[in-house]
């Protein structure tokens, strides 16, 4: 390995076990091209020479290790990503949904809340939004106080828009936000059954009989040994016969709990764990 | 010499990848690793249509898939594709990189950490200053960076952006590139 890449590694790693030492989050089993990547972002606006001044910084000023947080976590995400994923929920998970008294969502890793409301609206539309309680968590307090606002850019509304409607959405799409000054903000009514709350998926405990578990694109960060951790906290938190949606590029396959579910629909990483019956 | 090739292309890269691609010899032993700009909604379409025209196999990369030599894999759409020093793909849906998701310059500049000077960096056709930025961390890591010629190119932007960036090793049309990726398996450079 060449001798700069080498070191930079070491010194990322020293960050990161900094961080952990000192504030509790562990980004120790990240994917760490993408960490490093964001690292040297973070160093760049900071102002600071290298990464072991903004490794003392980041010990002695807590605003600077909140700022790092802050990039070290991935909030980018839209309204209806992957229509088609919206669509096989539509059309293929809320008719058997729609039998239970009660639906618990948990929404894992929800950044800014763009899929947990877009999953609110599908709940709406489907007539279950009044018996349906969500839990949307994520590990970065300042991304979950956006998520909690609900307010979105109105450039980007034109796009979540074309979404709904490939997602099989036959409402107006405008009827679910208000429009103020460049942005979007989703209605009240939507919120009314959604707790938001922390909770880090490297270091918390199972959320109790779910049934339908949302994890999309928060997976990939993670290297196999977490990867492991975490379908096994989805394992313990889902009812059986509930569901796992993750990511289109990420796959239950190579995990230690794949055994106990079935691929429900393939081509959009939805999941169903087993109902258990004898064989 | 070369562990390697990474390959940038955009506007015009359906038609450029199928005179290149299929230049490539079976057995070769190199991973060449693609990223096409293309609409965040695309299918697999252009894998599966480049995997019937090539000798080699042409497929998307999939997180944490190890990278082996004889593949040529792409970028999925909507995602940027990045190396880890483990010679392993990763994916990330962080925000577009010069407003491009996958991102050239995400494939290059980690590409570049990954396998240093045994790399190559080629930019062929597109309409977009992506990937000028990284082809410059390749030559910087002592790898290699290729340029398709612009004159030849169908959009001229992003191989005159590259060459406008700093110093690149060959300036070629692309079917010298071809034959060049073709030799380069058995260690011959040029």
């Amino acid at each position: 390995m060449d001798k700069d890449a080498e070191n930079l590694m070491i010194e990322v790693q020293l960050l990161l076990n900094a961080v952990y030492l000192k504030y509790g989050y562990d980004f120790r089993g990240y994917s760490e091209a993408s960490l490093k990547r964001r690292i040297l972002r973070n160093l760049a606006f900071s102002g600071y020479r290298n990464i072991p001044e903004l490794l003392r910084h980041v010990l002695c000023d807590k605003s600077c290790f909140e700022k790092l947080l802050l990039d070290l976590s991935i909030n980018v995400t839209d309204m209806f990503r992957d229509p088609l994923f919206y669509k096989a929920i539509r059309d293929q998970v809320l008719p058997d949904l729609k039998k239970l008294p009660l639906i618990k969502v948990w929404h894992a890793g929800c950044a800014s809340g763009e899929e947990v409301y877009s999953m609110a609206i599908l709940f709406f539309e489907a007539g279950l939004h009044q018996k349906t309680q969500v839990y949307a968590t994520d590990f970065n307090e300042k991304i979950l106080i956006a998520a909690k606002e609900g307010i979105y850019s109105l450039e980007k509304i034109k796009g979540y828009t074309s979404n709904y409607h490939q997602s099989g959405g036959k409402s107006s799409f405008g009827d679910y936000y208000a429009a103020r000054n460049k942005h979007a903000a989703i209605h009240a009514s939507f919120k009314k059954n959604i707790v938001f709350a922390h909770h880090n998926l490297v270091s918390d405990g199972p959320f109790g009989e779910m049934d339908l578990i949302l994890c999309r694109n928060v997976l990939i960060y993670f290297n196999r040994n977490l990867q492991n951790r975490v379908f096994d906290l989805f394992n313990d938190s889902l009812d059986q016969g509930g569901y796992l949606c993750l990511g289109s590029k990420e796959s239950l396959r190579y995990s230690t709990c794949s055994d106990g579910f079935e691929d429900f629909v393939p081509k959009e990483k939805i999941y169903r764990k087993t109902l258990g019956l004898p064989v | 010499m070369i562990d390697a090739v990474v390959i940038g292309v955009s506007a015009g890269g359906t038609t450029a990848l199928r005179i290149l691609l299929p230049c490539l010899p079976v057995r070769y032993n190199l991973p060449v690793i693609i990223v096409q700009h293309s609409h965040p909604g695309s299918d697999d379409f252009l894998t599966r249509y480049l995997n019937d025209k090539c000798r080699l196999m042409v497929k998307q990369a999939e997180e944490k898939e190890p990278i082996l030599q004889g593949i040529i894999y792409f970028a999925p759409p909507n995602y940027h594709l990045l190396i880890e020093m483990d010679r392993s793909f990763s994916l990330s849906v962080e925000e577009p990189v010069n407003f491009a998701r996958p991102s050239i310059d995400v494939l290059f500049e980690t590409a570049a950490e990954a396998y240093g000077s045994k790399l190559m960096g080629i930019i062929l056709t597109g309409a977009s200053a992506d990937g000028a930025r990284g082809l410059m961390k390749i030559k910087s890591a002592g790898g290699i960076a290729v340029v398709q010629d612009p004159r030849t190119a169908e959009a001229e932007i992003m191989p005159k952006s590259a060459i406008s960036a700093g110093e690149v090793d060959f300036i070629l049309p692309l079917e010298a590139i071809g034959k060049f990726l073709a030799r380069l398996s058995d260690g011959v450079m040029l």
